[in-house]
């Protein structure tokens, strides 16, 4: 979890996504965010995020992400 | 027909419970649309007159913004729209010479310019003013076709907006030619990309008046989600979408289009910035029954001069023609010496004809410089419009799109367009976006990148197969993501101006 924060402060400094809830609605993270974040999760965490899991579900808290990066981790 | 209205008009009466158009929260139908149009216009008149003034629309990109639009042009003045995420200090810049009679907006909005010290009027409060049948009609006995309709704002390379003004007859004719080339009817139904500031909504917001069709206003964020985007594509039964090539190549590099197909979809158009033949390639072999077309032209041309529709297989390091000039818009090419380009000989691309805007709004010395007499025609007035763009026909007789005329650089003698350099860049496999840049301090051509393990000797080893050497970049720069301005293009001022701060 510590290692994803540390990814999210440095695509979108500024923000504290333990905190942070609406991440999608409240225009936090946008399209390019969301494009640099995926590129940089798949690098770290060594897994492939898929169109079919960039939904707003799995991005609207660093909590989800982070359940959607476990989940891939197992596959 | 003299006045856009009469689109409006025509096709609500034709079909008044047709959904006109749709944002996520509210749709319109055609009856609706007319009636909130008219409520404004009656309001507008009520406070100020039919007097051709600048009327600002500040609201949120949905379906109101559109009810104002036309309201504003009810009531005999012209509309203005201003992004509504825009800082106030832009603003500023814009309402510095647009110098707007009022500005129409929400509650947040007046929240947001209060600093400006502006004349605002309720959205709200507007719509639901009754309409004065007599005074609009008063008002439409009078209007003439060359009445100011829209000024549209576009950055100056100085940094100071300029304002192109549109009248109903650029509209007018422009979207005659739009309608019949792209067979838009009832049927069509639009999944719009792009905001009401951006040249690029006249066509699919006129052309859906024209034809009695519906456009459905895509919110931004389904941009940086590729599977909603195409569910809501299919939801919405979308057939027709008219995008800028950033945002088409959004889902061709996700490869959204292996996991879900926009099954409605018959016509994908697109313009504003050069098309990478690489990410239309997989649009095509997703899509083989699709018709695609490249579109060109400057707000200064209402949207488009010219367009092409892909014809024939291009391989990726191959660049799509602009093709040929559109029903009655003509074009031509003067060369370094202002005459006539010979066959195959490039030049910059002049256009002439109804669809050429008026003139940049109270900035006479831009005007003068863009709209000049026609240097072929000495015999009497005929205002042309220099577009800036190079351009060369090809051995097949169609346009060829080579660079801005800024753009194209002096480097070690030769004279290099940067669109060259981009389009090899983009046909590496794995590059996803590029953006070439000239550091003339520096005397040396950059290179931006997006795209997956790529490595600097990969790709000098790559671009050395396509480009001379004096064309090669003298640095590469891999970034994240590649920066985008509003309208949704590669922006490329900005990386201009902060490339160096990118390097890692």
């Amino acid at each position: 979890m510590e290692q994803l924060i540390e990814i999210l402060n440095s695509v979108k400094p500024g923000v504290d996504f333990k905190k942070e809830q609406n991440l999608i609605e409240d225009h936090i993270l946008d399209s390019l965010t969301i494009v640099m974040l995926v590129a940089q999760l798949n690098d770290e965490f060594d897994i492939e995020i898929t169109p079919l899991d960039i939904v707003p579900e799995n991005f609207k808290s660093a909590e989800a992400i982070y359940k959607m990066i476990e989940r891939l981790e197992e596959e | 027909m003299k006045n856009v209205l009469e689109l409006l008009e025509h096709s609500a009466a034709k079909n008044p419970q047709k959904t006109a158009f749709t944002c996520e929260e509210k749709a319109l139908t055609y009856k609706e649309l007319l009636s909130g149009a008219k409520s404004i216009g009656s309001a507008l008149i009520e406070s100020f007159g039919a007097q051709k003034l600048p009327v600002a629309v500040y609201l949120p990109r949905g379906v109101e913004c559109l009810e104002a639009m036309f309201g504003v042009v009810y009531s005999g003045n012209f509309y203005t729209v201003v992004d509504y995420e825009m800082p106030p200090e832009r603003i500023r810049a814009v309402f510095d010479t647009l110098k707007p009679a009022a500005v129409i907006t929400d509650e947040e909005g007046i929240q947001k310019i209060s600093s400006l010290k502006i004349e605002t009027r309720l959205f709200e409060t507007l719509v639901n003013t009754p309409i004065n049948v007599a005074l609009l009609r008063a008002v439409r006995e009078k209007s003439i076709d060359t009445d100011p309709l829209y000024a549209l704002f576009t950055s100056g390379s100085t940094g100071v907006p300029k304002g192109a003004v549109l009248n109903h007859k650029n509209v007018l004719s422009y979207s005659q030619w739009f309608v019949d080339t792209f067979d838009i009817t009832e049927e069509t139904v639009f999944g719009s990309q792009t905001p009401f500031y951006f040249s690029m909504s006249v066509s699919d917001v006129f052309g859906t008046l024209r034809a009695g069709a519906t456009l459905h206003i895509i919110s931004k964020k389904y941009f940086s989600f590729p599977m909603p985007l195409l569910q809501y594509l299919n939801e919405r039964q979308v057939n027709t979408i008219y995008w800028v090539p950033s945002a088409l190549c959004i889902l061709a590099n996700w490869k959204a289009l292996d996991y879900l197909k926009p099954e409605h979809l018959k016509k994908v158009l697109f313009a504003g910035e050069v098309m990478p033949t690489k990410q239309l390639n997989y649009w095509i072999e997703k899509l083989p029954d699709v018709q695609f077309a490249n579109l060109f032209g400057p707000t200064e041309t209402t949207d488009i001069c010219t367009y092409y529709v892909v014809d024939r297989k291009f391989l990726d390091t191959e660049t799509l023609p602009i093709g040929k000039a559109c029903n009655n818009c003509d074009v031509f090419i003067v060369n370094e010496n202002g005459a006539l380009a010979k066959d195959g000989e490039e030049g910059e691309l002049y256009a002439r004809g109804s669809f050429l805007a008026m003139g940049y709004y109270g900035n006479p010395q831009k005007t003068a410089e863009a709209f000049v007499q026609n240097p072929l025609n000495p015999n009497y007035p005929e205002t042309v419009y220099k577009t800036g763009d190079l351009v060369k026909y090809n051995e097949k007789g169609e346009l060829i799109y080579i660079t801005r005329k800024d753009f194209q650089i002096k480097h070690m003698g030769y004279r290099i367009e940067l669109g060259e350099v981009e389009a090899a860049a983009n046909s590496m496999p794995r590059v996803t976006a590029c953006c070439a840049l000239f550091d003339a301090v520096l005397d040396k051509i950059v290179l931006v990148v997006t795209g997956k393990k790529l490595s600097d000797d990969e790709m000098f080893t790559y671009l050395k197969t396509l480009l001379p050497d004096y064309m090669m970049p003298g640095e590469i720069i891999k970034i994240a993501t590649m920066p985008y301005n509003s309208n949704g293009k590669i922006d490329r001022k900005w990386l201009s101006a902060n490339y160096k701060t990118l390097k890692k």
